[in-house]
């Protein structure tokens, strides 16, 4: 927690409403996101219960599952979540744009993608342990359950997958998002409750964010915002509706237990699209864009890959494909943090505060700085910066600036409130510096050791190739029948 | 005499003469080596028995100044023997290499030497060359994603590491992976031995740098299953100052360093920023007095005068290091962080204690080889700088950690090392000067 | 044991339940935790009758779910669990007996049916056949805190060849060999309990205590079938962690001894077991043990939202979390971070550096947002 976002805490407390720690969204919003809240039945590690999903806060649809035990009607709703889910995801398969790439062949991406948006990181993993429950079915043999079934197994998968990739936006969890732009008067084990964030970031007029997120906590004004449901609402009015459909299976049955999930989900229905508001406020940064046309790339590739043929995800990932992703999570990590940062002023301050950015004025410049000769000589533009931030950076170490994104600065020298720096990259290959590319003296400027390079990883031996030190290479892989006759009960 | 002890010099002897022949043996060796146990002597000594068999050898290490040490005592102890280093473009060879290995950024550049020393790093990208033998060095801080880069590329291998010191880490959340046998953030040798069961593991027994104030209470705080030993006995080791003192707490504090080999400069307990400037402060001061006091160190070595050079003040964080740096301590003195100390060796060390002044611990603070470096690096003392309290901090301290399914239960726990050093560190208490 | 009789009132005292245990793990700083703890006070109740109610329930399907796994686990002498001990523990297991320790007939005294644990456990101790005995629901006796807890373990207790070991049965899934961390961290905290329980009661009757092994075996429904798995679990470090932590409680003596003598946490519950203690006395009464607040309390310990409206109400930064807590490097309240951090407020002794970096997190805030 920097002292930045515990200020922000702290202010919220007194001022009894959520504080920015964001100028801009982080996080890229699609126009027509579709929103999944899953309910689980208690005690069960998958079993659905319910759940409301869709594109149009007017319209939600609702998916049930009467008997949550009854493994026909899982599959059953399963098959009627993908008749919903698919249509939305293979939508923006129709619409690519051609990529070109210095030194490759050009390549086709989706113009735009889907978005998924869950409440929290519970929904998360439940959606990850759906798609894990039903991928490995198979639409023929013994066990056949709908083709579409294993379809929507891979994606919710690859969503859910792909949420853990550092700055993707392909499925969000709403308290994540929201916290990342506001800071509440709570603790941030509270704000893992979307009802409670929300009462702190817009609370209903004529009362203070904190009676919001304390009236948040009642189970029965706001519903828990699943996967898990309130265990009052279970004993009282769930199992009841449940008994009475075991009772006698039909339709009046089956729309009890509707109702019932129905109070419980359509709060959260309504928070979800609250919480989309609040994020459209916020206009789109930089970085948020980019991160979103990897994303595209990151759907497109995975789209045709099922378009092939290729088989489910793997349980586990394999050493080599372990490291390979580690090494993806990491980079992405790292220009994911930068890239913030440059966005915006307000994140940049938490490094500030550390000292590993500052804001200044310049105070001098020497833009025909050049160090070699001849045919070697490259311009190293000199600048001095006055700041009163408490600066902590070594001599030698690399900088980067939000305004000139291609450059690279080194620190020369750090004497009192005087940084020295020397422009070590991007600025061509003049003989003098073209006008704008060096701080004049007077400019407000603004240097982080942050960096947003990107450096290619050394190669991975082909998982057939896994050396004796990590097992050696793995048994190929063969679909095994005990995948798809997994019981789910 | 039956049942006498072996002189530490033999049994470290047995050690190594045994690695050397399990060598032929196994396809992987590992050693765990314990602070100051001779694990570069080892490395040294095994390059030189490999390349006798005339089959070429790569020596993997995890940092530039790691490859550079390794060369320079290469070039000691094996003077005849052609060594080359594989390094980056931009890579400046310092004056202690130059002349006594190849240097190149591709292996052909190298020529044909029989030892090939790179960081692992480098290795990674070093093409598709096959080596009989390897030996990696500090393989308990390299991270089991960079052996799979580089593994490859030997038939067998030497691992060689401290198991106590820090574990390799990631800024992104592998949770993931947990339970795996490949776990990519995990350490090499963990992989490694999970993968290999049966690959021999030999330990030294025998700590060269710490002194025989310290071997005990390092061993038993962080190796509790697998101690060892001083390689010298009380009093062989020696420090004394030159220059008088004047009674000041900073002169007591180092004088009981002095006389018992541990010092803990205690301050009144209070709840602070990390970067409390009392603290920072007495840690630079500790060190200027120190440097005024002439101290000498007296060894097995000989006697010599400690200069700046030869002490550290060690710290948990960078922000803590910048504020020691700030608080001006002598020229010279080497200011850093645990992870950067790893591998290092001082005559004196100073040290911030991670807890100091926190309210509460997180798992970084508690992690036990962060106080096992920082309070490992010495050959005669150590100062530990820390506010009051810390028995009361580790006792609220929570213990409601996650738990994963087949993940190796790791030792020491973090919490009962800290304490085990606090034990200690209680009979060497001095109450820091008043404020002024 | 007078004192905590008088704190705890006219009530038995409740058993250290899985629930104490992980509020100790979470927060072993808390004196009014470790006090009410101690002296067995039931929390939950008190909690309600101070008008914060616990939020703590439990899902009828949870509770079905759970009972009925146990039930299969268990079914026809233990079968299952025969068969899963079999593979994890790579033992010829020719034959298991299965005794149920809870099973003498009658509605004995936790201290009968304590004695009847110890004579079976001795015998088996004994006994050195090879076949393997399955002990279900023994009573387990534990000191804490100078007081004797009886601990109903809804386990088994498995020897084999000499040695014991713990089961431990969970409704929780464990999915391609991973289950959810907090679940797993719980179970291992408890059966680390019955581990040093059984140690304990095979220490007194003059066995070997290491008999009983640090693996623990989990069981679990496996994926997403009802299917029975087992995992060996490694309890040493909770073992460590318990050791230390009952040790410490010994201190709460010391707590006590500071108290006002005639302070109680009774209830004065009527005929009806209704509480009939004014609740502002109460409120007092617990007031007058310090609470040590944080964020984690919310899901373990029974006082949570009582501790953490007092929090409030105090404007306490420990409300908003450790991590902020830590980062104001001790500034106690809201209201004085903020002063310091606008300089309204001259920074006491000890508070410039704090005070110095508020100030200058105040000015980039103002600027940068």
């Amino acid at each position: 927690m920097s002292t930045l976002a515990a200020l922000a805490r702290l202010r919220a407390v007194r001022t009894g409403t959520a504080q920015r720690l964001a100028t801009v969204r982080h996080c890229h919003l699609s126009e027509r996101p579709m929103v999944f809240i899953p309910l689980r039945l208690a005690g069960e590690a998958a079993a659905p219960l319910a759940a409301m999903v869709g594109t149009d806060p007017g319209h939600p649809h609702l998916l049930v599952v009467p008997q949550p035990r009854d493994r026909d009607l899982r599959f059953a709703f399963a098959a009627e979540l993908a008749e919903i889910v698919l249509p939305y995801v293979e939508g923006f398969l129709k619409e690519t744009e051609t990529v070109e790439r210095r030194g490759a062949e050009p390549y086709e991406r989706c113009a735009d993608a889907p978005q998924l948006l869950v409440p929290g990181r519970s929904a998360l993993a439940f959606t990850l342990l759906l798609g894990r429950s039903t991928r490995f079915r198979r639409a023929e043999g013994p066990h056949a359950v709908h083709p579409s079934v294993p379809i929507l197994g891979r994606w919710l998968t690859f969503f859910a997958q792909r949420a853990r990739h550092p700055g993707s936006a392909l499925l969000l969890a709403a308290t994540e998002a929201l916290s990342l732009h506001w800071a509440t008067g709570q603790s941030a084990l509270e704000d893992a409750n979307l009802a409670s964030l929300i009462g702190w970031i817009d609370p209903p007029p004529g009362t203070t964010g904190a009676d919001a997120a304390r009236e948040a906590e009642d189970p029965l004004v706001w519903p828990p915002a699943g996967p898990a449901t309130d265990p009052g609402f279970d004993a009282e009015v769930l199992a009841p509706a449940i008994r009475a459909y075991e009772e006698a299976p039909g339709e009046r049955a089956a729309a009890r237990v509707a109702e019932a999930v129905r109070t419980q989900l359509d709060p959260t229905w309504r928070l979800m699209w609250r919480a989309v508001d609040l994020l459209r406020g916020l206009p789109e940064g930089r970085g948020a864009s980019a991160r979103w046309e990897t994303d595209r790339g990151s759907f497109t590739a995975f789209a045709e890959q099922l378009a092939e043929g290729g088989p489910p995800q793997p349980k586990h990932d394999g050493a080599v494909a372990a490291a390979s992703r580690l090494a993806r999570m990491e980079r992405a990590q790292a220009s994911y943090d930068a890239q913030r940062a440059y966005d915006d002023p307000l994140v940049m301050a938490a490094y500030r505060l550390t000292g590993e950015a500052f804001t200044g004025t310049v105070v001098a410049s020497d833009p025909a700085n050049a160090e070699g000769e001849g045919r070697g000589r490259k311009l190293r533009p000199l600048l001095t910066v006055r700041t009163g931030d408490p600066v902590r950076l070594a001599t030698g170490t690399k900088l980067g600036t939000p305004d000139r994104r291609g450059q690279q600065a080194e620190v020369v020298e750090v004497d009192g409130e005087l940084v020295t720096l020397k422009i070590v990259k991007g600025m061509g290959r003049g003989k003098v510096a073209t006008p704008g590319a060096v701080p004049e003296v007077g400019d407000q400027v603004c240097y982080a050791a942050l960096s947003d390079e990107y450096q290619p990883p050394a190669s991975l031996p082909a998982p057939e190739e896994t050396p004796w030190t990590h097992g050696g290479p793995p048994p190929e892989y063969v679909p095994s029948t005990e995948d798809d006759q997994e019981e789910w009960s | 005499m039956i049942g006498a002890m072996p002189s530490p010099a033999a049994e470290a002897a047995a050690v190594v003469d045994a690695v050397l022949d399990d060598l032929p043996r196994h396809r992987g060796v590992v050693v765990d080596s314990p602070p100051g146990a001779g694990k570069s002597t080892l490395v040294v000594r095994a390059a030189g028995h490999l390349a006798e068999s005339g089959e070429p050898l790569m020596i993997v290490a995890q940092t530039n100044e790691q490859v550079d040490d390794l060369i320079v005592r290469l070039a000691e102890e094996h003077p005849g023997l052609p060594v080359g280093r594989l390094s980056a473009s931009d890579y400046v060879v310092p004056a202690r290499v130059m002349g006594k290995a190849a240097v190149g950024t591709k292996l052909p550049e190298l020529g044909d030497p029989a030892v090939v020393v790179a960081t692992a790093d480098k290795w990674a990208w070093a093409g598709d060359r096959t080596w009989p033998w390897a030996i990696v060095d500090e393989a308990y801080q390299m991270r089991s994603d960079k052996l799979l880069r580089v593994a490859g590329m030997f038939e067998r291998a030497l691992f060689v590491g401290d198991p106590g010191q820090l574990d390799p880490f990631s800024v992104v959340d592998g949770d993931r992976w947990a339970g795996l046998s490949w776990d990519p953030l995990q350490s090499a040798v963990a992989v490694l031995l999970r993968h290999n069961p049966d690959l021999p593991v030999h330990r030294l027994p025998v700590s060269w740098r710490l002194p025989a104030s310290a071997a005990p209470v390092v061993s038993e705080a962080f190796y509790p299953f697998t101690g060892f030993r001083a390689g010298t006995e009380p009093g062989e080791r020696r420090l004394v100052f030159r220059a008088g003192g004047m009674r000041t707490a900073y002169d007591r504090a180092l004088e009981e360093a002095a006389s018992g080999g541990w010092a803990l400069y205690e301050l009144p307990s209070r709840h602070t920023l990390r970067t409390d400037a009392e603290a920072v402060q007495a840690a630079a001061l500790l060190a200027t007095r120190l440097v005024q006091r002439a101290p000498v160190a007296i060894s097995e070595r000989g006697e010599r005068p400690v200069t700046a050079e030869r002490i550290a003040i060690g710290a948990a964080h960078r922000d803590q290091v910048a504020a020691i740096l700030a608080a001006g301590p002598p020229p010279g003195v080497t200011v850093d962080t645990a992870n950067r100390l790893q591998g290092r060796e001082y005559d004196v060390t100073i040290v911030l204690h991670p807890l100091s002044g926190r309210r509460d611990a997180t798992a970084f603070h508690l992690e036990s080889g962060r106080l096992c470096v920082l309070t490992s690096r010495h050959r005669h003392a150590c100062v530990v700088v820390a506010r009051a309290g810390i028995p009361e901090l580790l006792d609220a301290h929570p213990s409601a950690e996650p738990v994963r399914l087949n993940v190796p239960v790791k030792f020491p726990d973090g919490w009962e090392a800290n304490q085990a050093v606090l034990a200690h560190l209680a009979g060497h208490r001095v109450e820091a000067a008043p404020l002024r | 044991m007078e004192r905590f009789d008088r704190l705890r009132g006219a009530v038995p005292a409740r058993p250290h339940d899985a629930r104490a245990i992980a509020a100790l793990a979470a927060n072993p700083g808390c004196a009014r935790r470790a006090v009410m703890d101690a002296a067995g006070v039931d929390k939950d109740a008190t909690a309600t009758h101070l008008g914060f109610p616990a939020p703590f329930g439990q899902s009828p399907f949870a509770i079905t779910r759970g009972n009925a796994f146990e039930a299969l686990v268990k079914d026809s002498g233990c079968a299952e669990l025969l068969r899963l001990l079999r593979e994890l523990l790579g033992l010829p297991i020719p034959l298991a007996a299965y005794t149920d320790l809870g099973d003498i007939g009658g509605n004995p005294s936790a201290h009968l049916r304590h004695a009847h644990t110890l004579k079976l456990i001795d015998r088996a101790a004994r006994d050195d056949d090879e076949a393997g005995t399955l002990y279900d629901h023994p009573l387990l006796r534990l000191e804490i805190a100078g007081h004797t807890s009886y601990l109903e373990p809804d386990v088994v207790a498995f020897r084999l060849a000499g040695r014991f070991h713990i089961v431990e049965i969970k409704s929780f899934a464990i999915v391609d060999g991973q289950a959810e961390p907090d679940k797993v961290a719980a179970a291992a905290r408890q059966a680390a309990v019955y581990v040093l329980a059984l140690r304990t009661m095979l220490a007194e009757l003059g066995h070997d205590p290491a008999r009983v092994s640090h693996e623990v075996v989990l069981v679990c429904p496996e994926n997403f079938a009802n299917r029975p798995a087992g995992t060996l679990l490694d309890v040493r470090r909770e073992l460590a962690v318990l050791r230390r932590q009952l040790s410490r409680m010994a201190r709460v003596g010391a707590i006590v001894d500071g108290l006002p003598e005639e302070l109680t946490f009774d209830l004065a519950p009527d005929a009806d077991g209704v509480p009939t203690r004014p609740v502002p006395e109460l409120r007092e009464a617990v007031r007058t043990v310090g609470a040590r607040y944080a964020p984690e309390c919310l899901s373990t310990c029974d006082l949570c939202f009582f501790c953490r409206d007092e929090a409030a109400a105090g404007g306490s930064t420990e409300l908003l979390g450790r991590q902020v807590r830590d980062a104001l490097g001790g500034v106690a309240t809201v209201s004085e971070a903020l002063g310091l951090a606008d300089g309204s407020l001259t920074p006491g002794e000890g508070q410039e550096e704090i005070a110095r970096l508020l100030r200058l997190a105040d000015r980039i805030y103002a600027e940068a947002g």
